[in-house]
């Protein structure tokens, strides 16, 4: 395990290396994180009392999870009487075989897809294209970063690490046109090469980011109508979500949305807001409509009492565009789906087993910039500590703990520590790591003896 | 009033002129302040570590050598917030779980303590120098000091404060953090200091050693004039 840990943290180190050395992407990261997180500010600002407002999304968020078993049960009643498919996946792997099982007994070869981070959590694309199927992302960022055969690198803007120049430069590689870094341009170009593959889709795919267990309702939010266009024209349409994300009514919607589209990109509301339900007339609506629910972890940290909390998160990503180091790296150097402060957290919480990412809450300065920003007020960096704890650490670590606890056990002990320090100090101070802590002057306490 | 010093470790070993300007800042004031040999380290390193037990053992120590302190005052918001807050976390023993939950609100950090207990802004400093002020992190957001540290700057006498649209980003040290991702470290700091130098302050202050260390080292990677000076200083002056 310790061996594993440190070849993990070896990758993690690398990336970050490899990131800062990249000025295009250093620049690009910083500039898009402090442009989200400013515009946030303006129109969180605006609300009449913040702190009251995101104590109400707390509490429903709050109230989705203690009444889960209830509201899944009322959400399969009026889900399936409108005539949905409900499916419900363990782990991610399950989860994959049933969407393409789904799109197997359709006959579904193509299709387009819509953002969803659960589907870059259980792995869905390279799942597709082991089956066969091909499923292009309709999402602008999301094209970008499948054309880049890349992860998205940040959860609400998945290209968010290119530039336009970049952007430019990978459109006339893969799409073999003329090079052009006007934004104008090259979103009409994915657009019209999205257009032409809406026409002739046999499946769309999309996230959600609720549903709703009244009225059987899926709720996508999103700024480019794709998530509308994959939902409603294809004969066959899947939409993909975690069990977390089931809220009592539509009325517990606004107290939610009103801080969601203005924590994520300063929005006071998203372009569009989708309603989805399956329907009747099968002349508008899919023939099939499917809602697949993934466990992957989530029951297992919903009975987690100190973990729980990060069920609450509402993938906003501001917490993302706050942190300073994900300012600094941007999301590839996390080496995890969900990066950024929310995305330490959460990779410890998912999948088959929990704490596969034991380094990822070490990448922290645990500033606590995250927590202020969060909308639902969770406690990131309280998370992030609990992680550490949890964390099987390396032997030298354990060692320098146990020195450290040993040291600083008797103020003996602790003076003679300080004057070997100051000695190295004076010897090696020149070269030291961090020699700007080293002072040659005396201690403080030794002065005033 | 009696004040019991709590220097941190890192503030006795690193900066050990904060400790005697809080000395000299408090006895000016006309209080009686005392230093426990005893103390050492309160354990934030361990705990942020993630070595709760190593931690606990520390707390409880410090625990008991505080426990019958009329006040605590330290030179650090980080270092409070860790007695303050985070002592909690710990699985103390239930003897001392009882003094720490006597303590707690008996712990305080210089700028807070001066403002918020003792209710006075003007300490009577003079300081003829431009400065800039730099939150902490766990000053600013743990414990909610965030005007306390302008307020007694603006009363120091021929200081020239200067405030700008910098915002309140982390200075990229992070304790552990700065040891396992020195480059990563060192790049948000850099970025943190060119921002503070833009305003053109001589000095760029704060409440906790660790970060104007760190952000001193930065000012001279990235080859600008200012330096960083702890705040107890410039009150002391």
């Amino acid at each position: 395990m310790s061996d594993l840990l440190i070849l993990n943290m070896s990758k993690i180190k690398q990336n970050i290396k490899r990131s800062l050395k990249d000025e295009q992407l250093c620049s690009a990261v910083l500039n898009s994180c402090l442009r989200s997180s400013a515009k946030r500010d303006n129109t969180v600002d605006e609300i009449d009392d913040l702190p009251a407002a995101r104590q109400t999304a707390r509490t429903g968020r709050q109230r989705s999870l203690d009444e889960l078993d209830i509201l899944h049960k009322q959400f399969e009643t009026s889900f399936k009487s409108a005539g949905g498919n409900l499916h419900y996946a363990d782990t991610a792997e399950e989860a994959c075989r049933i969407i393409v099982r789904i799109l197997k007994r359709a006959n579904a070869h193509q299709g387009v897809k819509a953002k969803s981070m659960v589907s870059e959590e259980i792995g869905l694309g390279k799942e597709l294209v082991q089956a066969g199927i091909d499923a292009i992302e309709s999402d602008l960022g999301e094209y970008i970063v499948q054309l880049a055969g890349e992860p998205p690198s940040h959860i609400t803007a998945p290209a968010l690490h290119r530039s336009k120049e970049s952007i430019g430069r990978l459109f006339a590689e893969k799409l073999h046109i003329p090079y052009t870094d006007d934004p104008v341009e090259l979103t009409e170009i994915a657009r019209n090469v999205l257009r032409e593959r809406y026409l002739n889709a046999e499946f769309g795919i999309s996230g959600a980011n609720f549903v709703i267990a009244e009225s059987g309702h899926i709720m996508v939010v999103e700024n480019e109508g794709n998530g509308r266009l994959g939902a409603s024209m294809p004969k066959v349409f899947i939409a993909i979500t975690g069990i977390e994300k089931v809220i009592p009514s539509l009325r517990d919607i606004p107290p939610i949305l009103r801080l969601l589209a203005r924590s994520a990109t300063g929005q006071r509301a998203t372009s569009y807001v989708n309603l989805l339900r399956p329907a009747n007339n099968k002349e508008d609506a899919p023939d099939e409509f499917h809602l697949v629910f993934v466990d992957n972890g989530r029951r297992r940290t919903l009975v987690d009492p100190l973990m729980r909390e990060m069920l609450l998160c509402i993938r906003c990503g501001a917490c993302l565009n706050i942190c300073p180091v994900y300012r600094s790296v941007g999301g590839h150097a996390y080496d995890s789906v969900y990066p950024g402060p929310m995305g330490a957290v959460l990779s410890n919480l998912l999948g088959k087993e929990p704490m596969m990412q034991p380094e990822l809450p070490a990448l922290s300065t645990l500033c606590g910039a995250c927590k202020d920003e969060c909308p639902v007020e969770i406690d990131l960096p309280g998370l992030l500590l609990e992680l550490r704890a949890r964390a099987k650490k390396p032997a030298f670590e354990r060692i320098a703990a146990a020195s450290w606890r040993w040291t600083m056990s008797t103020p003996t002990r602790y003076d003679l520590a300080g004057r070997m320090a100051k000695l190295s100090g004076s010897i090696f101070g020149g070269v030291l790591p961090g020699k700007g802590f080293l002072n040659k002057e005396t201690s403080f306490r030794r002065e005033i003896e | 009033m009696k004040i019991s010093l709590f220097i941190p470790c890192l503030t006795d070993q690193s900066a050990p002129e904060t400790g005697r300007a809080t000395v000299r800042l408090l006895e000016r004031l006309g209080h009686t302040v005392y230093y426990d040999y005893r103390q050492t380290c309160c354990g934030q390193a361990l705990f942020n570590a993630g070595f709760r037990d190593e931690a606990r053992q520390l707390a409880e120590r410090f625990i008991c050598i505080f426990r019958d302190a009329e006040v605590v005052v330290a030179p650090s918001g980080s270092c409070v917030s860790m007695v303050k807050h985070h002592y909690r976390e710990l699985d103390l023993a239930p003897d001392i779980a009882d003094d720490w939950e006597s303590l707690k609100d008996r712990v305080w950090e210089l700028c807070s303590f001066l403002v918020d207990k003792l209710s006075i802004t003007d300490v009577g400093a003079r300081f003829p120098n431009s400065v800039t002020y730099h939150a902490s992190c766990h000053l600013l957001r743990d414990l909610r000091v965030k005007d306390q540290p302008l307020q007694l700057l603006k009363e120091v006498e021929d200081l020239e404060l200067v405030e700008g649209n910098w915002g309140d980003e982390c200075c990229g040290f992070g304790g552990v953090f700065s040891a396992r991702y020195p480059e990563l470290s060192r790049a948000i700091a850099d970025r943190r200091a060119t921002a503070l130098a833009s305003g053109g302050a001589k000095y760029i202050t704060g409440a906790d050693d660790s970060c104007l260390i760190n952000l001193n080292e930065a000012f001279k990677r990235i080859k600008v004039s200012q330096r960083t000076i702890h705040i107890a200083r410039i009150l002391a002056s």
